[in-house]
Order: C-alpha cells, then sequence, then structure tokens
C-alpha cells in the first residue's frame, strides 16, 4: 500500500510543477476564449493539494487522490473546483482496493463519468472531455482488448488526449464561457484540454520512472505503477 | 472609486464578521470557513433551507437567516460561487436530520458546486434536494450561465420554502413549494450605472450619462439592449412588459410584486417606480395581493433596480406571509 500511496503522491507533486511552469502559457489560452483564471487556478490548486497530500501519514492511493479532489475543491474555484476536484473525489472510491489494471479502468471510467455529468458536455463542444474521452476509452481497451501492460495503455492514452487537444483548436465552443463568443472561439486551443492533458503527461511520466525501480510490472494491487497510471487517466 | 474598504482580499471575511457582531444573538460563522448559520441550527425535527452564492448581493443571503426562511447561507469571494466543501459544511450544518433544501440560482459555478457539495453529502447518507432559480426573464443564456439566470425572484423562494419548513413540512414539500414558485416567477432588471467590484476598484462596464442598459445581471454582466435614458415611468413599463409577457398571466390572477434595489437606488426612487408598476398591473386586471420594495438582492453598488412578479395562489400567499424574523426581512 504503502509503495502505491508514495507513487500517487509524487504524480501529485509532479502535477503541481509542471502547471505551475505552464501557468503563464494556460493563462494565454484562457484570455483568448474565457476569463484568463485558468492557468493560476490549477497552479494553485494543484500546488495546494501537494502540499496535503505530502502531510499524510502512509496513505493508501484512494487517500491521496480523495484529499487531492477534496483540496481542489476548495482551492480552484468557479467550475474547475467541481469538474477537475469533484470528480478526483468520486473516482478515487474505485481505488479503495488497491491499484490493478482493473481498478485504473474504473477509475478512469468513473472520473469521466462525473466531468460529464456535472459539466454536461460531450465530444465537439470544445472543453476538457475532448482529451479525455479518447484517453479513457483508448486506455480502457489498451488493458481489455489489447493486453497492454497498465503503463503501455497509459501512454496510450497519453497520445490520444493529444489529438484531443489539437481536435480542439478548429471547433466552435457550446460549453463553458467560451461559447459566448459563438465562432470567436475558433482557431483557439482549449485551456481544459491542454490541462487534463498535462496532468495525464506527468502521471505517465512518473508512472514510467516507478515501472523502472520495480522492474518487474505486474497487473495485480501490489504494482506501484498501475496506480499511476490509472490516475493519470482520471485526469 | 472610493469605498469603505481596507485590502479588497479581506472584504468579504471582514464583512461576515461585521454580521455576525450585529447579530451576534441569531447568526453564528462556521469555523474557518465563510458559512453562516442561525444561532440555533439544526434546529430539531426540522427540514433545513439553505442558500448561498458569491457576495456582493447583500443583504442575500446571510441576511435572511432566521425564523421562517434560512437556516444557513454560504457566501463566495465577490460575484463567485462558495467552493463545494465549504457548501458541504452549510449541509451539514443546517440538518437536523429530516434532509436540507438546498436553493440555487442558476450560474454555472453555483449549480456545479451545490450538485458536487449534494453528492458528497448523499455519501455519507444525508438527505438533500435543491432547486435551481431561474426567474430572469431577459436572457437564454449570459456570461455567467447557460439557460436563465437566477435573480431577485431566489427571495420569494427563500420565504416560501422558509415558512413550509417551518410548518413542518417534509424535504418532499418543501421543494415542492420552492419549485412553485420558480415556475410562477420572473424578474427584469435594468443598470443607470456599473457597479465597481472592491477588486478592481473601477466600473466594470461603461454606462454614459445618458444611456440606460436592460435585462443587466447581478454581477455587472451585460444586459440585452443598451439604450437612452427615459425617464422612470418609461423605464417601469419596459421592464413590467417584458416580466408579464414572459408569465401571461390571466385576468385576475393575484401576484406577489418587488421592486427590488441594485445597492445604489435611493428608496425614494423604488417607491416611484413601485407606483407605475402597480398602475400597469391594475390596468391589465392583475391583483397586488403583496408589493415588497428595497433592496433584496442587489449588485455592490450598481444603481438601478429589478421588478419582480410572481403569482400566487392560496397556498403561496399563505407561505408568503407567514411570519419571518431575519435580519434583513421581518414578517409579522
Amino acid at each position: 500500500m504503502s509503495d502505491e500511496g508514495r507513487a500517487v503522491v509524487a504524480a501529485v507533486k509532479a502535477v503541481a510543477e509542471r502547471l505551475e511552469a505552464e501557468r503563464s502559457h494556460l493563462t494565454e489560452l484562457d484570455s483568448a476564449i474565457g476569463d484568463a483564471d485558468h492557468g493560476g487556478n490549477m497552479a494553485r490548486g494543484w500546488s495546494a493539494a501537494a502540499e496535503e497530500v505530502a502531510e499524510l501519514d502512509d496513505p493508501d492511493p484512494a487517500t491521496v487522490v480523495k484529499t487531492t479532489g477534496k483540496t481542489l475543491m476548495s482551492e480552484v474555484g468557479g467550475a474547475s473546483g467541481p469538474l477537475y476536484g469533484g470528480s478526483l473525489v468520486f473516482a478515487s472510491a474505485e481505488l479503495e482496493d488497491g491499484v490493478t489494471a482493473e481498478s485504473a479502468v474504473a477509475f478512469a471510467e468513473t472520473y469521466l463519468e462525473k466531468v460529464q455529468d456535472r459539466g454536461d458536455a460531450t465530444v465537439g463542444d470544445k472543453t476538457m472531455v475532448d482529451a479525455l474521452v479518447p484517453a479513457v476509452h483508448t486506455f480502457k481497451k489498451s488493458v481489455e482488448t489489447d493486453d497492454l501492460s497498465p503503463v503501455e495503455a497509459l501512454a496510450k492514452a497519453v497520445a490520444a488526449a493529444e489529438r484531443g487537444v489539437d481536435f480542439t483548436v478548429p471547433i466552435r465552443a457550446s460549453k463553458g464561457r467560451a461559447s459566448y463568443l459563438g465562432w470567436r472561439s475558433v482557431g483557439h486551443q482549449d485551456p481544459g484540454a491542454t490541462s487534463t492533458l498535462y496532468i495525464m503527461e506527468e502521471l505517465l511520466s512518473v508512472a514510467q520512472e516507478e515501472l523502472e525501480v520495480a522492474e518487474e510490472p505486474t497487473v495485480d494491487a501490489a504494482s506501484p505503477t498501475v496506480p499511476d497510471g490509472e490516475e493519470a487517466t482520471e485526469d | 472609486m472610493k469605498k469603505l474598504i481596507n485590502d479588497p482580499d479581506d472584504v468579504v471575511d471582514e464583512m461576515l464578521d461585521g454580521m455576525v457582531a450585529a447579530h451576534p444573538d441569531r447568526v453564528r460563522r462556521l469555523p474557518d470557513t465563510k458559512v453562516l448559520v442561525r444561532a440555533d441550527a439544526p434546529v430539531d425535527g426540522k427540514v433545513g433551507v439553505v442558500s448561498g452564492g458569491g457576495s456582493g448581493h447583500e443583504p442575500t443571503h446571510a441576511g435572511y437567516l432566521g425564523d421562517g426562511m434560512l437556516d444557513g447561507a454560504a457566501a463566495g469571494e465577490v460575484f463567485t460561487s462558495p467552493t463545494a466543501d465549504e457548501l458541504e459544511e452549510l449541509v451539514d450544518a443546517a440538518d437536523s436530520g429530516e434532509g436540507v433544501l438546498m436553493v440555487v440560482k442558476n450560474y454555472e459555478g453555483d449549480v456545479m458546486n451545490f450538485e458536487t457539495a449534494g453528492e458528497m453529502v448523499e455519501m455519507e447518507g444525508g438527505d438533500v434536494a435543491q432547486v435551481v432559480v431561474d426567474d430572469d426573464v431577459a436572457v437564454e443564456d449570459s456570461l455567467y450561465t447557460s439557460g436563465r439566470r437566477g435573480v431577485c425572484g431566489t427571495i420569494l423562494v427563500h420565504k416560501a420554502a422558509g415558512a413550509k419548513a417551518a410548518e413542518g413540512a417534509d424535504l418532499e414539500e418543501v421543494q415542492r413549494v420552492a419549485q412553485k414558485v420558480v415556475d410562477n416567477v420572473g424578474t427584469m432588471g435594468m443598470a443607470l450605472t456599473s457597479c465597481v467590484t472592491p477588486e478592481k476598484g473601477e466600473p466594470t462596464f461603461d454606462l454614459g450619462e445618458d444611456e440606460i442598459e436592460l435585462g443587466i445581471g447581478i454581477h455587472g454582466e451585460p444586459g440585452v439592449e443598451r439604450t437612452e435614458m427615459m425617464d422612470a415611468d418609461a423605464i417601469t413599463e419596459e421592464l413590467t412588459e417584458s416580466v408579464l409577457e414572459d408569465l401571461a398571466l390571466d385576468s385576475g390572477q393575484e401576484v406577489v410584486t418587488i421592486v427590488n434595489g441594485m445597492g445604489g437606488t435611493p428608496q425614494m426612487e423604488l417607491f416611484v417606480v413601485n407606483r407605475r408598476l402597480q398602475e400597469l398591473l391594475d390596468d391589465r386586471d392583475l391583483e397586488t395581493w403583496d408589493a415588497w420594495v428595497g433592496d433584496y438582492m442587489t449588485s455592490l453598488d450598481m444603481a438601478g433596480c429589478s421588478v419582480t412578479v410572481c403569482a400566487v395562489d392560496d397556498e403561496l400567499k399563505e407561505l408568503l406571509g407567514a411570519p419571518a424574523d431575519t435580519p434583513a426581512l421581518t414578517v409579522r
């Protein structure tokens, strides 16, 4: 448990650092079609989450994820708080029996379902859903149909999310604040899809590091690698 | 723009402390939150009724805490939704075991945060219901919402739901009467000036000395039409026509009306508006059962007003007329 928990804590820290580095880029994207606060909100929220989970005493993955979600809910504000944070809190329940390929898929699916329920958005609305849907579906298929290891599946999911981000550029926003711009939102990359991709990229990178440490990846609850994988998908 | 503030970052915090200091026997603040609840919350055997939203709309929301209205209210930053974790604390503090009704205004952030909080309460085994108020007839979609915005009609929802809960009704019944108000109320607002947020210190939008904005919301967001300045009667006609067209009431229908000030308009002017409003209703054979005039749901220091009309039947008359004892509204 503690290895898994430690890996997830490392992943949260990596995400916080990445979002801090991307703060101005995300704000720039959000200035074009939103209210210019996404970079600051995400950097602030994840940095607070990294601090919170670092203080947990030998936590299991579900607790780390739930704590992260709760912190995001209270720190990010606006609609992003419930979307990013609330979805993590609810999805964390899927990890209560540890991290396996199976629970990672369940985690990813629950996260996506919560985001879609809460934001009432589907693919093509120019939101984070455009990155999440292909990522989650790819992850699930890679694990369940193609028998890939969780980390390989996560790598495929990240590539799918990247295509999803690219897909947001030419389309017109029909959800969120960008939708009030109508056609003027065309040609701009969606900030929510972009931050979702950054989060997943960091999860993948931590998962790969953990895997090298673990040497023998397995697909049972003892594998430190898998937790990150699944977590990555969540975002 | 001169304001009676210290650091803009501390405005909400200091305001809440000042509210508690004004009514220490009636309201208390949950530690480390921006949530105020009735001093005696949760009230044994009673369904809890809670509300919340951004600050800057005072006396909404915490001004309506007390007998016959709200059990708790969460304040967000200025014009910003409260966070889901604070809303969860709000619901918990108002729950005596009979469940809690959340009154939510239809803004994206508010709806998402309240829904998240409600689901978390349910996960812990609590019983929670919500109504989403969308009484603004001006716009179908706005800067902050898909669908109509929730504005001053929310006060009547607080009043009816609070009175029903005080009677000892169950959660389903309390939700039903709240929804009944939502289904029968319409509001339209206008601005003579923009508001000035503490953070920015200058007007959110520019409005010339000879211009007014019709169909504004309560956050300094744009209205539906910018037009030349008119006299009070003409403005009242514009607002009233829009609301009545939306409600499509039958001749002889009884109504409750609100002329609400946006925060920077003298009572004198609100009464002038109310005079014309009542004439217009009379012309259409609508019967005013009760007319409220005052600052109920403001937008900081914006000058302007909104007109609310709510069709009432015997049940709603009884609930809206029932006793209430809160800092901002007393009905005897």
